[in-house]
């Protein structure tokens, strides 16, 4: 039993590993000056940054500006991809009227839209939430419209002459069905979400991660640019543990 | 007393063309009240085209289902279909999954269905949890529950080890004894077919062509040579091998007789 306990405590430190070598070499490096601070600061020169950002608040208001952006931009376009997906995976008649457009549509890469949309939008709250919810809409919609074209057809056979119809045919057999793909789809958007907040704060913004990164550039503050780059891997990181607990909860059946 | 369960199911010059070819080719028969009848054949000589259009999930080229003296159109509400691959919902309870278009004040009866079949206790478990005989057995629980009037079983047994479908095998007909349905079993297994039904219907051309009533007392043995006799008769006609009519034709004085020394 012991064994076991060592055995599962192993296995629990065995991911960070390799971050934790890094970070040492990281400090030794740095502090031996083989790396100048101009290229790398070492890393107890970017938690004394954090302190000092957290400590006078900016860290903060960075942090709740991007993270409102993301969200709000992931559900408009997690919700527009998701009920296309439905519309087209379920009728017929607007596959035909929608799939071709958005399919032409989801081939512009959506970062080569900013020009365009900072001179539509100007650099306010409007275009970042508009580029998130583009880049999020495409993978949200094409696994919701794979996803529930590929339910067994045998199930909905089996539903139809169970007597499910509409409605009920759709929540207990097509959706249910569709689910997996739907997260595979959410989980890809979420990476999506992060990147293109990124690109959209870094170049036109006043404020968030982003700008926090850029604004530092101008004053050579190394340490703040490598703060924000490890704030976006933590956030990734995030976004994804969360969707995994929701992969977990929704698909247990499969397990 | 009239058995209230049960359909009389008439057939009448059923047409069904896939890719310009007849599966069926005008085919009649009749399927009294409360029968069990097997429909036998080689792949593909439309056996399971048959279920499939007496359950109303195809329409026919041409000619009629008549159910009870009403055309068949659309789905066939009286009746429960069990497929081979069992199709249950793999995200819900085994106990939702026999639940599925029932409304929820049956709940109960759902869990009368399953204790039939002896899987009360595996009620909230996944069907990935269950092994191939049991998940059919659910799937047989879930068609039950709605006491239908008439039950088709396009080849169920077909992908389960022999042991688990002699089992299987006698719980349906255990069943089928206790509610009187209309049973219609599509099989490859002649020897299945015999021990389980009134009648064997062999259909070849699109068309039935043995209409063999198996008169065995039931529970029927299998080591009764009566029963080998039918098994051997229909696997050959399957085959075509029997150019010379004359087995066939001695075979019902022959199995009585048979059976008359078996019982004495």
């Amino acid at each position: 039993m012991n064994k076991s306990i060592i055995k599962k405590s192993f296995q629990r430190f065995l991911p960070w590993f390799i971050p934790c070598i890094f970070l040492i070499c990281w400090q030794i490096v740095s502090s031996l000056g083989i790396i100048s601070e101009r290229i790398l600061p070492a890393p107890t020169e970017i938690i004394q940054a954090a302190i000092q950002l957290i400590s006078n608040g900016e860290l903060y208001e960075h942090m709740s500006i991007s993270l409102v952006r993301a969200f709000i931009g992931f559900v408009i376009g997690g919700v527009i991809g998701f009920v296309l997906g439905l519309l087209n995976g379920v009728f017929r008649f607007s596959e035909l009227l929608f799939d071709t457009s958005v399919q032409m549509l989801r081939n512009i890469p959506h970062l080569a839209l900013i020009p365009l949309v900072i001179l539509w939008f100007g650099i306010g709250e409007t275009s970042k939430i508009f580029l998130v919810a583009l880049g999020v809409l495409f993978p949200v919609y094409i696994n919701t419209y794979h996803g529930i074209k590929s339910v067994d057809k045998g199930l909905i056979e089996m539903g139809k002459s169970y007597g499910l119809k509409g409605y009920k045919l759709f929540f207990h057999v097509i959706l249910p069905g569709a689910l997996s793909s739907i997260l595979v789809g959410i989980r890809f958007s979420l990476g999506v979400m992060w990147l293109t907040l990124i690109v959209a704060e870094t170049i036109s913004a006043q404020s968030g991660i982003g700008y926090m990164a850029m604004n530092a550039r101008e004053f050579m503050q190394m340490d703040i640019i490598v703060l924000s780059i490890l704030i976006y891997a933590l956030f990734g990181k995030l976004s994804d543990v969360i969707a995994r607990y929701f992969e977990g909860r929704l698909l247990k059946w499969n397990a | 007393m009239e058995n209230r369960n049960g359909i009389n199911i008439q057939i009448n010059k059923l047409e069904k063309v896939y890719d310009n070819r007849n599966v069926l080719n005008g085919l009649d028969v009749e399927i009294k009240k409360g029968e069990f009848v097997s429909v036998v054949g080689k792949s593909g000589c439309g056996k399971s085209t048959l279920l499939r259009l007496v359950a109303g999930l195809e329409d026919a080229e041409g000619g009629s289902i008549i159910l009870d003296g009403e055309k068949l159109e659309g789905l066939n509400k009286k009746a429960r279909i069990m497929f081979q691959d069992g199709r249950l919902l793999p995200w819900k309870r085994i106990i939702d999954n026999v639940c599925i278009g029932l409304s929820t004040e049956k709940r109960n009866k759902a869990l009368e269905a399953l204790a039939q079949v002896g899987l009360e206790e595996r009620k909230d478990d996944y069907p990935s949890k269950l092994s191939g005989g049991q998940k059919q057995r659910v799937a047989l629980a879930r068609a039950l529950v709605h006491n239908p009037d008439l039950l088709l079983l396009d080849e169920p047994l077909g992908a389960l080890d022999a042991l688990t479908r002699l089992e299987m095998q006698e719980l349906i007909e255990s069943l089928w004894r206790q509610k009187k349905f209309t049973a219609v079993l599509v099989t490859h297994d002649a020897e299945e077919a015999v021990a389980i039904s009134d009648r064997v219907l062999l259909i070849d051309q699109g068309k039935i062509s043995l209409d063999q009533t198996i008169s065995l007392p039931r529970p029927r043995k299998r080591t009764n040579p009566a029963f080998a006799l039918y098994v051997d008769d229909i696997l050959s006609q399957i085959m075509n091998r029997n150019e010379d009519k004359e087995y066939p034709v001695l075979l019902p004085e022959l199995s009585l007789s048979l059976l008359d020394s078996v019982n004495n």
